[in-house]
């Protein structure tokens, strides 16, 4: 397999990058060590239950689950990036010492849980005894969150999450303001289409995050072309609560999450939809279909969360989008882990690439098995000063990426906006030269429209 | 509240055809009853970028460019938001406010429909503009909304400090606050969410953080003393005037009132605490433990519990009836004092009890069909639409509005012809 192209003055700009995080550094430096002691012990002894003293009580440092992660495996095996290393000098150091760790400790913690973990839980698939490093890291994160020490980009989209309940601060009048442009926009194509806004009773309300509103409105169109064409009783919400994503879990400030969730899941209780139908997002599908309900106390989603790769299955099984010819450019699939892992959504993504597509080039491994894009877990929502290690960090995918380029694939299906953003950095540092889309990108473009 | 003695309670039944609507304009959106059921709307398409509202029949004078939220006012006033030369503004019956603005939303209605409020925004700042007169003063943003019973005020939660991307410490001072009838409050918080208006409208309470962890409830501009790890959206006792709100605390949730502990049990989750009109009844929507829902009333949980979801909570003036919906995977069912009601459903719709307190009525659907239920006993004729009931005075007889074959049906039924 060929190695993946690293330049030279890449490697330079790595060594003249030195990371300095504004939201970490003001954070450490109003530090003390009794506030660090007392919040560690704070959120060890009443945030975590029986299930943080089972993990730690029974990992036997085995390693089994070091090879499972990319950052590992791109750094050459450095045990320092393996998910036992992770942990080693993070939680289980702060429970040894019980609190009693130094604020430099912390710098190096935060920068482990937040930046170096993308939560992708695919240690998991390999640990005899099925401990969750990525719930560990999370709770570092949680931590790191009350001692007001979270990196400065992933902070400010969870402040945005807590005024606004979108990501991207857009405010009340631009959300509805923008569906009708788009709205507007796709009757040029589809004359009577409507992005129906606050139609109590539809069946579906269809939720997006706000990045698509900020700077990709043509997937809303996308998505209104595709329940026009499938004749989808559908609705979207005018009001707070549109945005289904949540920086808020991955930054530990649970509260906010909560808040958000529960402003997503009380709209459409309002609306009286019977399903939420989401977009191409795995981030926040983890958030709705397991974090932040559970925070509430709502231990399945109480209006059921439909991904879009269930949704597309679905319309396609009952032939409902008609599809003029396949997409002829050979596809490879990206399973995103908060949906495969996390949704087991990983046959139906078949179905609908097959269903779309001429010809599907497996990557290896895949599934459950699949590679992280490094991009989730919030790592890649800490901005652009950690843009080269994340890269960096995930050699593998290239390698995978690469390999499955080399058996014919010439675009990446990618159905989730971090993997997406994730995979086109890969794709670039690497000089991969792969498009990746969507499946909504690849319906749109396939599928029968009026003349 | 609106007079409703003077609506017609005897004609038996009345129709508006809407089938022709199909013929005479392009398409036809969803429709709206009227709260009398003398009129159904919709918003009408009659040519490129050209809407209208077709009200029984009867298009209004003008067509806009573009038209939304089509609402009747609780007084019978239609209402929608509406646009031209990249303009917007309410219509009210057909007929813009005078002032217009770079895009309006989220209309307001006070309970006897006099006053009509939407948040709006000219210039990327925000005000609120009531009965077509926006705030004096503006904001940079602007999030919650709310109005007082009696729509003289009201009031949004307000951006007062500018902060640019990425200032998260800057954030972190406060730059937020609550701002009532335009006048914004001095005390400014990290945040303010949810607000609440007293009885006689005279005072604000809000949810607030001070900070990224202690969560307090805010009247008037002063927090409470105590914090919380978190709250939701507080009440005024109906009476005393005292706020009521959920806080967690220790992990678990329970109700406070101003600042103190009011209720002794801890719940995974309490919200949607609701009042009686004589505030002798304070019931609340609870998680008594993991996945399990109900309502607690006066701190007391019902014994029955539901597995996914208790919403649309209602209580009788007088405390005796408190209704709610609950759901089970994908099953709605309506609990009233503690028991289910033996009929489940697809979908339901907030209870309305009646004036005597005795009757609940909950407009359902089943299988795509819609219909009424009172006191659990289903109303057998199937429609492709329905509004909520809506009973007499005297609650003898309910009003029911439906759409049928393609055609509007506005009809008064005595209620014992439903209950038997
Ligand atoms: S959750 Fe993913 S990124 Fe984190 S340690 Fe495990 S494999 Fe590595
Ligand atoms: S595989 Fe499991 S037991 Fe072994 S080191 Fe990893 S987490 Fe510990």
């Amino acid at each position: 397999m060929a190695e993946p192209a690293v330049t030279q003055d890449e490697k330079k700009e790595e060594e003249e990058q030195k990371v300095v995080d504004e939201g970490i550094e003001v954070g450490i430096s109003r530090l003390t060590e009794a506030r660090i002691e007392q919040v560690i012990n704070q959120v060890l002894n009443t945030e975590t239950g029986a299930r943080l003293k089972t993990y730690v009580n029974t990992c036997i440092h085995c390693g089994l689950c070091s090879e499972a992660c990319h950052y590992y495996m791109s750094h050459d095996k450095d045990p320092k990036w393996s998910p036992v290393g992770k942990v080693k000098q993070t939680l289980w150091e702060m429970i040894r010492k019980k609190g009693r760790v130094s604020p430099d400790f912390m710098r190096r913690a935060v920068e482990i849980a937040q930046t170096e973990c993308n939560l992708c839980r695919r240690c998991l698939q390999f640990c005899p005894f099925g401990i969750d490093i990525a719930y560990l890291i999370s709770m570092v994160r949680r931590i790191c969150h009350k001692l007001g020490i979270t990196p400065l980009y992933i902070q400010d989209t969870a402040h945005s999450h807590s005024v606004t309940m979108n990501q991207m601060w857009v405010k009340g009048d631009e959300w509805p303001d923008t569906l009708q442009w788009q709205e507007e926009e796709a009757r040029g194509e589809f004359p009577t289409l409507r992005i129906p806004l606050e139609k109590e009773g539809a069946d579906i309300m269809y939720s997006v995050i706000a990045p698509e509103p900020k700077f990709q409105a043509q997937l809303i169109y996308q998505a209104a072309a595709i329940m026009e064409v499938a004749g989808v009783d559908w609705t979207m919400p005018a009001d707070m609560g549109w945005d289904n994503s949540d920086m808020a879990m991955f930054t530990g400030d649970n509260e906010i999450m909560g808040r958000v969730k529960r402003t997503h899941f009380e709209l459409a209780a309002r609306l009286r939809v019977k399903r939420i139908v989401m977009g191409e997002c795995g981030h926040a599908f983890r958030s709705v279909y397991d974090t932040g309900n559970r925070w509430l106390g709502w231990s399945h989603p109480p209006i059921p969360i439909v991904h879009a790769i269930d949704f597309y299955w679905e319309l396609l099984k009952d032939n409902r989008i008609p599809i003029k010819e396949k997409y002829p450019e050979p596809v490879t699939l990206h399973d995103p882990c908060n949906v495969i892992r996390g949704g087991g959504l990983m046959e139906k993504a078949r179905y609908v690439a097959h269903a779309l597509c001429e010809t599907v080039v497996e990557m290896h491994p895949n599934r459950e098995y699949n590679y992280c894009c490094c991009a989730g877990g919030g790592v890649i929502n800490c901005g652009p000063p950690y843009k080269l290690k994340r890269v960096k960090s995930n050699r593998v995918k290239a390698e995978q990426l690469m390999d499955a380029k080399a058996r014919g694939a010439k675009v990446i299906i990618s159905p989730c906006h971090n993997c997406h953003s994730g995979l086109k950095d890969i794709k670039n540092y690497y000089d991969l030269h792969m498009d990746i889309k969507f499946f909504g990108d690849i319906i749109y473009q396939i599928m029968e429209k009026p003349e | 509240m609106v007079d409703q003695s003077n609506w017609d309670w005897e004609t038996r039944e009345k129709t508006v055809p809407m089938d022709p609507w199909k013929d005479k304009f392009n398409w036809v959106e969803e429709p709206y009853a009227s709260p009398d059921g003398e009129h159904v709307a919709a918003v009408v398409n009659q040519d490129e970028e050209e809407f209208n509202v077709c009200v029984n029949g009867e298009t209004w004078e003008n067509p806009f460019e573009k038209i939304w939220y089509l609402r009747w006012a609780p007084d019978g006033r239609l209402t929608a938001l509406v646009s031209d030369m990249a303009e917007w503004t309410v219509a009210v019956d057909g007929v813009p406010w005078e002032n217009k603005f770079a895009y309006v939303w989220n209309t307001l209605f006070s309970p006897d429909g006099k006053n009509i409020a939407v948040a709006a925004q000219n210039d990327g700042m925000y005000c609120m503009v009531v009965n077509g007169k926006p705030w004096e003063t503006t904001f940079q943003n602007m999030t919650y909304f709310a109005m007082s019973p009696d729509g003289s005020k009201t009031a949004a939660v307000v951006q007062v400090e500018d902060f640019g991307e990425g200032e998260i410490h800057k954030f972190q001072e406060g730059c937020f606050t609550v701002a009532v009838d335009g006048q914004a409050w001095e005390n400014k918080f990290v945040n303010a969410w949810n607000m609440a208006f007293s009885a006689d409208g005279t005072k604000l309470a809000a949810e607030m953080r001070h900070n990224l962890y202690d969560y307090s409830i805010a009247v008037d501009g002063r927090p409470w003393d105590k914090v919380f790890q978190c709250v939701w959206e507080p009440v005024f006792h109906p009476v005393t005037g005292s706020v009521i709100a959920p806080v967690r605390t220790g992990g678990k949730w329970t109700l406070a009132q101003d600042g103190e502990i009011l209720w002794e049990g801890r719940f995974l989750q309490a919200w949607h605490q609701t009042f009686s009109a004589d505030g002798e009844t304070l019931a609340a929507i609870v998680s008594p433990r993991y996945g399990r829902w109900t309502v607690a009333v006066n701190g007391r949980p019902w014994s029955v519990t539901f597995s996914t979801l208790v919403s649309d909570l209602v209580i009788s003036p007088d405390g005796s009836t408190i209704a709610a919906l609950a759901k089970e995977d994908q099953t709605w069912k309506v609990v009233v004092n503690g028991a289910a009601w033996s009929n489940t459903f697809h979908m339901a719709w907030k209870p309305v009890i009646s004036p005597n307190n005795r009757h609940v009525g909950v407009k359902v659907e089943k299988q795509g069909k819609y219909t009424v239920v009172i006191n659990d006993r289903v109303w057998p004729q199937e429609c492709e639409a329905a509004w909520d009931p809506v009973f007499s005075p005297d609650s003898e007889k309910v009003l029911l509005r439906t759409v049928e074959n393609g055609q509007y049906l506005r009809r008064i039924l005595p209620v014992t012809e439903i209950t038997g």
